[in-house]
Formats: C-alpha cells, structure tokens, sequence
C-alpha cells in the first residue's frame, strides 16, 4: 500500500543556515505519526514545507499521490493543519470562525453547516459557537482549531506542537481525542512535538534532531531496538540530552515490550 | 469560475466586513476622520481660500464641496493603509498563514483580500457621502453611483500599496513610521485639499510631485465621476499605479518567496 504522506530526500537551509538535512519518512493512511524532537530540530521547518508557506528547495514531498512540486492544489486540499501559533479570528465567533474556513475551502452552506455541527458536538463545543474566540481559553481555542483542520475530512491532519502552553489535563484530552480520530479511522496524523509523553505505544516515531532523521518506527519496536526502558532515555541518548526530565514517557513495560 | 473560488471570495468578503462592524472604534474612526476635516477643517478654510471655476465644476463652490471628493479618497487611503496594518496583524497572529494555505492560487487569494479591502472603503466613503448629503453638502445624489467605479479602483490600488508596505514591516510596532512617511505625503501633496494650480502658484517642484502622486489621480477621478464627468487621464494614471502596486504585490507574495515576502525566514520569527 502507497503511503499517505511521503517525505522524501527533503532538505531546507536558511542562509548558511542548514534546517533540514536530507529528511525521509512515510506516514501510513490510518497511523498515527509522531515527529518527535527537541526546539529547533527542524519541526516546524518541515511543517512549513508540507504546507508550502515555504517553497521546497530539495527533495519531494507527496500528500495523497499529489507531488507538491507538480501538483501543489490538490496536495494541499488533501491536509488539515493547526500550527504552532494560533491562527483563529479572535474578533469572530466559534461558528464564524468555522464558517470562514469551510468557504475558503469550498464547502457548500449545508455541508458546512452539517461538518460545523459534527465537530462541535464532537469536541464538546457546542454551548460555546456563538462565543467570541477572545473569550475562550487555550485549550478550548486548540479544540477549535482541530474542529476545523478537520472540517472539510483531509485525508492528512498536520498539528505542530498542538499543546504547547497547556495545562497537563487540557493536553492530555487533546492527545487523547486525536489519538480516537486515527484509531476511528476519520484521519491519518502526523504529530510534531517534543513532549514524549504524548506517544503511544502504537505510534509511528520519527525522531528527529538537528534537521536529520535520528530513527524511525513503531515506538513499541525502537525501544526494544535501541534497548532503552523508555522513551525519554531513548530520546535523550539520540539527541545528545542530558537526562533530567521527571517525565519518562512511555515504558517498555507499557509497551508489552521485553523487560 | 468554480463554486471554490467564488465561495473563497465570499468567505473572504464576509470576513472583512464582519471583521471591521466589530471594530466599533475602527469603524467609529473611519467616519469621524473625515467628518471633522469637513465641518471644522472646511468651516476654518473656506474663508481663507478662494476658488476659481475648475473642471469639472459649472461654478463657483463652497470650499467644503471641493474638499468631499479628498476626503472619500482619505478614507480610501487610510483604509488601505489599516488594511496592511491588518495583513500585518494577521501575519503575527497565524491567520495570514491560514488563508495562504487554502488550496487556490496565491494571486487569487491576495486579490480576494484587496476586494475585501476595497468593499470595506467603499461601505465607509458611502457612509461619509450620506452624512455629508445630511449635513447640506450640496452634492449630486445621482454622482454616487457614478462614483463606484473610481471608489473600486482606489481601493484597489492603495490597497495593493498597503499589502506591499506590509511585506516591507517586520512587526506592527513599526507600523506607525510608514503612516507618517506615506499617508501624510500622499494626502498633502495632492489635489484633496486644494487644487494644483494653487500649488503651482507656491512652488513648482512641488507642482510636479503632487502631478506624479498616484492619490492626486484617485482624488480627481472620484471627483469628476460625482459630476458624471470623463476623465481618461485620471482613470489611466490610477489604473496604470493599481498594476503597478498589485504587481509588485504579487511578486512580493508569491509562493516562491514564502510566506513573509523576501524569502521568509525560519517559522516563528
């Protein structure tokens, strides 16, 4: 089966700066992906390529069959994004909001309408769509922005570092409920952060550090590759980090992985 | 045209719309501006300044009568000018960044901002002409329908200069500097205040640069189109500076120089 987001030989340099070095990985349709790496490893770099804010100076990057080179529209129709940084209208309304997004993308009023209420029952919105933005909190804006990466169904969700300046609780719902849209079959994600704890044992890790691709697989099986007991050494000891975070991430014993 | 393109125009429309009836202030703002400079700033002037017959006048007009069509091309300005500062805002808030990530040409999508940018102006100058027409400017109730096409294209065109500045400032605080440097000049050195041959009777030089000023052309068009008027020279001279901004507009934002214009930098800053 063809991949539904493939990334390959992809490179970027700022200047004499080099952000990206020769970077592949598939995401499978269905998988959840998770671009693990620390602040500046190049994350964001490759979040800007695949959505094209940057042109692609070397290497491909397909979403969906479509080459972004050759067929930038339809690769980009095929993705639902939340960046880093919030990109909500604070001045509009939830539904506005919505509204906004669906006719960028097309939708008619009624299946707008139809995919606004899916999503807000689905993410517990609902009481809130007449509310101005402004008066939402972080975690309820973050929700929104999902609801509406996810309105007109991509087939591949983007988040970049979705729960930055959460609270542990807000974001470890956001996890979950993205986590229940891969298994639900509704999207294929790819997840970049560089909180491990956000990974499950089923996920598909991409670790990357420096701009380079340190490894790559389901996590369950890297542990056991690199014989780490968690995540957090595995993740030190690829990037060069000295251990010092509480936060193991997950285990092999978790993992069901050997002991 | 496709259903996508159209339904894109119209969210973008609706958003700027949307987005400036809940501004209060900047709505409150937007007609005050210019209200002021027509009931105090004409009532103090129009002793001090006499006018002669100019076309396309039949004859002789309160000085608050020839300020009107400056004063709808003021409001054009500044709101091309809040436009980029708007762009600007999106730009550090995220949503700019949304709205190029929609899957239809770049040139599409900044074109869709301009008329969204230039239907604002419009429902702000049409505000300004009633309450203008309210207060007893004697001004002819047929001219603003006559007047739509000149409003359209100096929305269009200061806005296209708007979205270019925007490129040029790194972040809103800068914002402040390219408004005196280019809202004070366009507007003084111009026909919106006073005619040319007035300032031809002070100081050629400076004739001459409120001849070449592209808002000089917007002020006259608009005002020859309140009198049912032609006014080829007028309309070229806008049209040509409209290419020439939403030219290097489109330059400036395409997909080849990033999200920023210039090339971009890496994501964040």
């Amino acid at each position: 089966m063809s991949p539904i987001l493939s990334i390959a030989g992809v490179s970027h340099h700022y200047g004499a700066k080099q952000a990206l070095n020769d970077v592949s990985f598939d995401v499978e349709k269905g998988s959840f992906a998770l671009l693990l790496g620390p602040n500046g490893a190049g994350k964001s770099t490759l979040y800007t390529l695949l959505t094209q804010l940057l042109p692609l100076q070397a290497g491909r990057i397909a979403i969906a069959g479509h080459d972004i080179s050759t067929a930038p529209r339809a690769a980009l129709a095929g993705l639902g994004i939340v960046f880093q940084a919030q990109t909500l209208d604070l001045d509009l309304s939830v539904e506005q909001n919505l509204r906004y997004f669906a006719r960028l993308r097309g939708m008619s009023g009624k299946d707008a309408s139809r995919r606004i209420d899916e999503q807000l029952e689905r993410l517990s919105l609902n009481d809130r769509r007449g509310d101005r933005v402004r008066a939402l909190n972080g975690g309820h804006r973050r929700r929104l922005e999902i609801a509406r990466a996810l309105l007109h169904q991509p087939q591949v969700l983007l988040l970049d570092e979705p729960t930055v300046g959460l609270d542990i609780p807000t974001r470890q719902r956001i996890v979950d409920d993205v986590h229940d849209l891969a298994s639900d079959g509704q999207a294929t994600v790819l997840w970049a952060t560089h909180l491990i704890d956000e990974a499950r044992a089923g996920d598909r890790i991409v670790l990357l550090h420096q701009g380079a691709v340190r490894t790559q697989g389901e996590a369950r099986a890297l542990l056991d590759e690199h014989d780490c007991d968690d995540l957090a050494t595995l993740f030190n000891q690829l990037t060069e980090r000295k251990p010092q975070a509480p936060l193991k991430g997950l285990t092999r014993q978790d993992a069901g992985g050997t002991a | 045209m496709t259903n996508h393109w159209l339904r894109c125009m119209h969210g973008i429309l609706i958003r700027e719309t949307l987005r400036f009836f809940q501004q209060r202030e900047r709505f409150l703002a937007a007609l005050v501006r210019p209200l002021v400079w027509l009931i105090v700033f004409a009532a103090g002037f129009r002793t001090a300044l006499g006018l002669s017959i100019i076309d396309p006048y039949t004859t002789y007009i309160p000085y608050e009568v020839y300020i009107v069509p400056g004063l709808a091309a003021m409001v054009i300005l500044f709101n091309g000018m809040q436009s980029s500062l708007s762009l600007v805002y999106d730009r550090e808030m995220g949503s700019m960044r949304m709205l190029l990530t929609t899957p239809l040409p770049r040139w599409y999508l900044i074109f869709c901002r301009l008329l969204a940018g230039s239907f604002v102006s419009i429902l702000q100058v049409y505000a300004f002409l009633l309450i203008a027409l309210a207060f007893g400017i004697d001004l002819p109730p047929s001219g603003l329908i006559a007047v739509l096409p000149a409003l359209l294209l100096g929305g269009l065109m200061l806005g296209s200069l708007g979205l270019v500045l925007a490129a040029a400032i790194k972040q809103l605080e800068n914002f402040a500097g390219i408004m005196n440097f280019v809202i004070f000049p366009m507007f003084f050195l111009s026909s919106a205040l006073y005619p040319l041959w007035k300032m031809q009777e002070t100081s050629e030089t400076l004739y001459w640069i409120c001849q070449i000023n592209p808002f000089t052309h917007v002020v006259e068009f608009i005002r020859f189109s309140l009198y049912w008027q032609p006014a080829p020279a007028h309309l070229g001279w806008s049209l040509l500076a409209f290419v020439l901004f939403a030219g290097a507009a489109l330059w400036i934002y395409s997909p080849a120089r990033g999200l920023r214009g210039g090339g971009g930098g890496p994501p964040g800053r």
